[in-house]
């Protein structure tokens, strides 16, 4: 076995502690985010308009610490086009949610109150 | 060594797999779309904060959680180690736990439909179950593939292709938890405040 095996061998070696570094600290950042809003949303911790906003945050926190720690994708993943593609998804899944629930909340809001659910759902008064 | 082979053809293949989990997160942000639209036509039916049992969530969602993880050691020790035993044990502890995963999502819809809470009753109710039951059949599905995987990592071993597939089946399975992590956002601590 010439030296360069070794260096080879070494290699891997030291990929493999970064890989696992990389899997326990994605593990323990997302069971930290996933307890945290648990417990303010159970607890009744603050208002509904702060607990909304802070458990969205922590989602996207979350999204952001798998995306990164179990999915590698960063600037220098090697295929660049992955990470091109992501943004891209992400942006049309932000249009499509986005444009849904404004373009829906509009129709609610212009219609006529005729449901006591105050629902779009065709319910037709007696 | 395998990793220098990766980087060629089986990259090829790995970044198709990964267009395809694109275009699924458009199927998933559609649904969400769907059910953030109908989450309040509840119509005289049961509303969110009033069927989800939250520590239940809680469990299933750490379960998935750690399933990730777990994959992650075995897609580590498939491309760094080329520890045949080591993957198989954390393939097999992925499994167990996807499949834990996947009988208390079943046990929670039994348990809405017996309770007369049926895709039926609501618009709320009808997005609840297309959303929340779509991740549930691609966790199935995951799990029918890493079943195989399995069986052809015990037949081949650690070659090229079968290391190629661990690596696609890891994108789909960590994707499937980021998805739920989006569930249990917007379904369950949303319908919880």
């Amino acid at each position: 076995m010439s030296t360069n095996d070794f260096k080879v061998i070494d290699e891997q070696y030291e990929a493999g502690r970064l890989a696992m570094r990389s899997y326990v600290i994605g593990f323990v950042l997302s069971a930290i985010l996933t307890l945290i809003p648990y417990i303010i949303v159970v607890s009744h911790m603050f208002g509904k308009q702060s607990l909304v906003l802070a458990v969205v945050l922590f989602g996207v926190t979350q999204l952001l610490v798998q995306v990164i720690f179990f999915l590698h994708l960063s600037k220098k993943s090697k295929p660049q086009w992955n990470i091109i593609v992501f943004i891209f998804t992400v942006l049309i899944v932000a249009i499509l949610v986005v444009g849904s629930l404004w373009v829906m909340y509009n129709l609610n809001y212009n219609m006529t109150d005729v449901s006591p659910f105050n629902s779009n759902e065709g319910y037709i008064p007696q | 060594m395998t990793t220098d082979i990766l980087n060629t053809r089986e990259a090829k293949s790995i970044f198709g797999f990964w267009i395809y989990i694109m275009s699924d997160a458009l199927l998933f942000g559609s649904i969400f779309a769907t059910y953030a639209v109908l989450h309040n036509n509840v119509f005289g039916g049961p509303s969110a904060s009033d069927i989800f049992s939250m520590p239940f969530v809680l469990a299933e969602t750490l379960i998935l959680l750690a399933s990730s993880f777990t994959y992650g050691l075995a897609s580590l020790y498939a491309h760094h180690h080329n520890e045949k035993d080591k993957v198989v044990l954390w393939l097999v502890v992925t499994f167990l736990l996807g499949a834990t995963f996947i009988g208390m999502e079943l046990s929670e819809f039994a348990k809405l439909f017996q309770g007369g809470s049926s895709w039926q009753v609501s618009g709320f109710l009808s997005g609840f179950f297309t959303l929340v039951g779509t991740h549930g059949l691609h966790v199935t599905a995951g799990l029918i593939w890493m079943g195989s995987l399995l069986a052809q990592v015990l037949r081949h071993g650690l070659t090229v292709r079968t290391i190629g597939k661990i690596s696609n089946l890891g994108i789909f399975w960590h994707f499937l938890d980021i998805v739920w992590i989006f569930i249990f956002t917007f379904v369950y601590l949303m319908g919880a405040i």
